[in-house]
């Protein structure tokens, strides 16, 4: 199944105004306390980071243990540089690697 | 203007039964914070089933059907289905017509792909009031599942309407009783930490009063289905919601 | 999360429910560490740390948490978040870049049971600002098991 994953920023902004973007992605988190009904563990699985970067330059990164919850959501703040690309980036346990852009005009 | 007093009390009282809608969504219930969670999309874990639903209508079902046409069809399941000669809930239907026209194997109850059209189909008839099919093929199961309602089951030897009618908005341990109307499905759920059918739901709570849960699609879940839906005609179809 | 998943099975034992074994659970002692961690010799200090969460809690699978920070966005390094009686105290870390728009952020947090939980902010001069919230976490009544 593929990889579902929002990324919500406003189409435009002033340059230099500040905008909120919110990630989301699907993905159990799995702790690796729980069992499944046969009383084996369930494995570890996780996010354990996401990165975002606008136009290549950092903006916020953050390292995600298992008390973050399942379908991980994530809001922070840009400062709108200028027109150009954010581009979050998620990886994980298992080769786990997604990433969403969005295009943001500076008016 | 003034009324004679018999017909200004009688106005009243119409008055007072229209306002007095004693019908409340699980929503009413919760916490702002989970409140804050279903209400804004940016935030809705739900939506992401909904963005993946959206991408299958597209791929699959748009040569035949229009999206925006879609709208007002969740409102309108569980229904009758002629051609299987049984009740149908909308999952259901998306499988049947993958069975008959796309010719491609249905999606089991549950799975991610299932949810994500039903939470999709869900979605696009938001806001819009139940309005179960005026059928009377659907009367034998919304029969049944009114008496399903009133049958105690499991180990905890409890009925649905014990709970949901008779103490609906007391407290059961540390929880408010909702009146389980099904306005707001498929849900993301907070306990199962990801998205759910009615019938997920319903099957849950067999398990919470220690009873052999019914078979996923079996006449008694489509019945309660049916009876429930009927049970909350009107109400305002929320989907997705999101539920503790 | 886990513990409350364990009541449960003891209040279901004998019907047939999901049995969990409780891993060990994080203490007061293993956040103070975590806390050591994140502020890298510098003591926290109380203030400036605005942490918003519920005080009461229906399901603590998934509870919104938001950490603002009272500093301009420039000054401040990191943002962390622990808790006191999870299996592990850390929650996650943030770093803000050069193009981070506001001290603050939000997220969905697991929480176990009742108990503390702290927002820390390390700023640019190496201080480190702390807030704590006590949270109460219900246990629904209706479980599946």
């Amino acid at each position: 199944m593929s990889v579902r994953a929002l990324l919500h920023a406003p189409a435009s902004a002033r340059r230099g105004e500040v905008v909120e973007i919110r990630a989301l992605i699907a993905h159990p988190m799995e702790t690796g306390h729980r069992r499944d009904s046969e009383g084996r563990l369930l494995p570890r699985d996780l996010v354990r980071t996401l990165e975002a970067r606008f136009d290549g330059e950092l903006v916020f990164a953050a390292e995600l243990h298992a008390a973050v919850a399942a379908n991980p959501y994530l809001a922070f703040h840009l400062r709108l540089p200028a027109s150009g690309l954010l581009t979050v980036r998620w990886a994980g346990d298992r080769g786990f690697a997604h990433a969403e852009s969005v295009r943001i005009e500076a008016t | 203007m003034k009324l004679p007093g018999a017909l200004a009390a009688a106005l009243a009282l119409i008055a007072s039964l229209a306002q007095a809608e004693p019908r409340r969504s699980g929503f009413d219930d919760m916490s702002p914070a989970v409140q804050a969670l279903q209400r804004d999309d940016t935030q809705n874990p739900a939506m992401l089933w909904v963005a993946d639903g959206q991408r299958r209508f597209a791929a699959d079902c748009a040569t035949c059907h229009d999206a925006g046409a879609m709208r007002g069809v969740a409102a309108r399941y569980p229904a009758f289905d002629g051609a299987a000669g049984r009740v149908i809930n909308l999952a259901g239907r998306v499988n049947a017509c993958r069975e008959r026209h796309l010719k491609r194997p249905r999606w089991a109850p549950g799975s991610d792909e299932l949810l994500a059209m039903e939470t999709y189909l869900g979605h696009l008839s938001r806001g819009l009031p139940i309005a179960p099919p005026a059928d009377a093929r659907l009367a034998p199961a919304r029969e049944l599942g009114a008496r399903l309602w009133r049958q105690r089951l499991g180990q905890l030897d409890l009925s649905c309407a014990q709970c949901h009618d008779a103490h609906a908005g007391r407290r059961l341990g540390g929880s408010l009783i909702p009146q389980g109307h099904p306005t707001a499905y498929p849900i993301y759920r907070l306990e199962w930490q990801g998205v759910g059918s009615l019938q997920r739901r319903l099957r849950g709570c067999q398990v919470g009063v220690r009873a052999e849960p019914w078979d996923w699609d079996s006449d008694e879940l489509l019945a309660l289905e049916a009876f429930l839906m009927q049970r909350a005609a009107g109400m305002a179809l929320e989907t997705p919601g999101v539920r503790p | 999360m886990n513990a409350t998943t364990t009541r449960r099975s003891l209040l279901l034992a004998g019907a047939g429910a999901l049995l969990v074994v409780r891993p060990a659970a994080a203490t007061p002692e293993a956040m103070r560490a975590a806390i050591g961690r994140f502020a890298g010799g510098a003591t926290p200090r109380d203030g400036r740390v605005q942490l918003t969460i519920a005080e009461l809690v229906e399901n603590g699978n998934t509870v919104p948490v938001e950490v603002t920070v009272d500093a301009p966005v420039d000054q401040v390094r990191r943002i962390a978040l622990v808790t006191e009686h999870n299996p592990s105290p850390e929650v996650a870390v943030f770093t803000l870049g050069p193009l981070a728009g506001r001290a603050a952020v939000a997220t969905r947090m697991r929480l176990a049971t009742s108990g503390g939980v702290v927002a820390l902010a390390q700023l640019a001069d190496g201080s480190v600002w702390q807030q704590r919230v006590d949270v109460l976490v219900t246990l629904a009544a209706c479980v599946e098991g």
